[in-house]
């Protein structure tokens, strides 16, 4: 395990050309857009890819055709928007084997246009036990998790309200954010309800987007056109899809898993971190996890967010980008907080650079904190 | 006829037992023989010990609320009935947790608490299929 930490570095990152509602593009066309941009990002040309890592509706086969590549190196895992993080972990053990040389990890989703979609997927179990309830769409899910964590620890909708102002705040400092009016607490507790405990600014937003992520062993790495941003530690799991089957609805033992498992390779503490990606879907998401990752006490994680600690000056900057709630969430919206990582330990990020960040945390979730993935990156060894 | 809710579909083999039970308004639950645990939803394997050697045993009906939420839009598709609407997550007293819609209650979330005790209520949609639904628990229907 120790043999792949720091073994590959991230080179290129990028959006499709465009992020936002783009009903003139194909889920595909997004794809091929952060494909290209990427790898040009990291100074290689697409006849250098020989890896495709993608989850959704289009299989790495698909995108190596659409490409006009031939990779000998797939992986196609799909276990919901922290995919593409789990597949840096897929790409670094590929790329340190020697299985491909450079690693493409794409995602384009026509999230809100629905262009070049299909609607087929299994609906078997959801079919039979929670469609006849009127389930369907996140948010009738993970307001469980909410109203559950609510309920054990007296978190209040303020508190929670607090985790879209901070994010917001960050996005107004975001040119590609699609939200960037500074917004109050009153003002999520007065938007229109959805479903209990959510109100539309609890909710991710709904867009079009493409984003993609290129890697390669950490000698060559030393070649590309950008400093290199090395994976100093990752960790996966999952741990179950029917939100019944969830041991505790409170703590996600996949977060958990898969962060214990990231900070050991890594060599780093919690106190070690210096920026943070979490995958926010919805405001109770973020804190939820910093309570399974261990950087916060159960039912104390939107503590970060209420006292200041998140937002832009603060001591743990959190979602810098702006987040799935303010700057863009296609659907499958892990490929996103790798690439502000990215950009933030490279020192791109203008008006919203964290200073000094050396260590970035990156978790994700697949479904309702039913996978997850988690990174610790950094600009140096 | 016009369904207020999607049928269940596809059914599955191995939850026919299930969805036969509850035509005869009983909620049946799967149940492992060799670590005595029942779970839920049905599958041929038994999720805590492995086993293969299920049985179908009746549930009490009974059980508590485990969390909730309060559909103010149609939020399901093919799913019509008039929001505001309690989406439910059920803990039987069995143990084993299953999705259902919360009735007979205020749609408001000062009228509804986590692990209140609920009882089940069947509802017949068609000749073949009804659905469990749940109510808060009558004081004097308990019995324990």
């Amino acid at each position: 395990m120790k043999a792949l930490s720091n073994a590959a570095c991230i080179v290129g990152v990028d959006e499709s050309d465009e992020i936002g509602t783009l009903p003139h593009k194909s889920q595909l066309s997004l794809h091929l857009e952060a494909v290209t941009n990427a790898v040009r990002d990291a100074g290689l040309r697409m006849a250098d890819v020989d890896g495709i890592f993608t989850a959704g509706q289009h299989s790495p086969a698909l995108l190596g055709e659409a490409l006009g590549i031939t990779p000998r190196y797939v992986d196609g895992t799909s276990v919901g928007g922290c995919s593409f993080i789990i597949m840096v972990e897929h790409a670094v053990a590929a790329l340190h084997h020697g299985l491909c040389d450079v690693a493409v990890i794409s995602h384009g989703e026509s999230g809100r246009s629905g262009v070049g979609v299909s609607p087929r997927r299994d609906l078997s179990l959801s079919g039979q036990y929670e469609a006849p309830f009127g389930f369907g769409g996140a948010p009738t899910y993970f307001g469980m998790i909410t109203t559950r964590h609510m309920h054990e620890y007296g978190t209040t909708l303020e508190q929670w309200a607090q985790v879209a102002v901070s994010t917001r705040a960050w996005a107004c400092l975001n040119p590609k954010a699609a939200r960037r009016e500074p917004i109050t607490g009153a003002d999520v507790l007065a938007s229109r309800p959805v479903c209990y405990p959510f109100n539309v600014l609890n909710i991710c937003l709904v867009t079009d987007a493409g984003g993609a992520v290129v890697l390669t062993r950490a000698d060559r790495a030393q070649d590309c056109a950008r400093p290199p941003v090395y994976v100093r530690g990752m960790g996966e799991a999952t741990e179950h899809v029917m939100l019944t089957q969830m041991k505790r609805l409170t703590f996600s033992e996949a977060t958990r898993i898969s962060g214990a498992r990231a900070f050991a390779m890594a060599g780093v503490t919690h106190e070690d971190i210096d920026h943070v990606m979490l995958y926010d879907a919805f405001t109770s998401g973020p804190p939820i996890m910093l309570e399974s990752l261990g950087l916060a006490r159960p039912g104390e994680g939107v503590h970060f967010f209420e006292e200041g600690r998140s937002t832009p000056g603060g001591s743990l900057p959190i979602n810098t980008n702006g987040g799935g709630l303010s700057y863009t969430h296609s659907g499958m919206y892990g490929i996103f907080p790798i690439i502000e990582a990215t950009r933030q330990l490279r020192g791109e990020c203008g008006a919203r650079q964290v200073p000094d960040v050396r260590l970035s945390l990156v978790n994700g979730m697949g479904g309702m904190l039913s996978a997850a993935g988690t990174l610790v990156l950094s600009n140096d060894r | 006829m016009d369904l207020e809710r999607p049928l269940p579909h596809p059914i599955t083999p191995e939850a026919r037992p299930y969805w036969e039970g509850l035509r005869e308004h009983r909620l049946m639950l799967p149940r492992c023989l060799d670590c005595g645990r029942a779970f839920f939803y049905p599958r041929i394997a038994c999720p805590y010990c492995h086993s293969r050697q299920i049985v179908w045993t009746q549930a009490s009906g009974r059980g508590r609320l485990h969390a909730f939420e309060i559909a103010y839009q149609p939020m399901g598709r093919a799913f019509t009935v008039k929001p505001p609407y309690v989406l439910a997550m059920i803990e039987l007293e069995e143990g084993p947790r299953m999705m259902s819609n919360l009735i007979n209650v205020e749609p408001d979330p000062r009228a509804i608490r986590c692990d209140m005790p609920v009882e089940v209520v069947f509802e017949r949609l068609t000749d073949e299929i009804t659905l469990p639904l749940f109510q808060p628990a009558r004081p004097a229907g308990g019995g324990r």
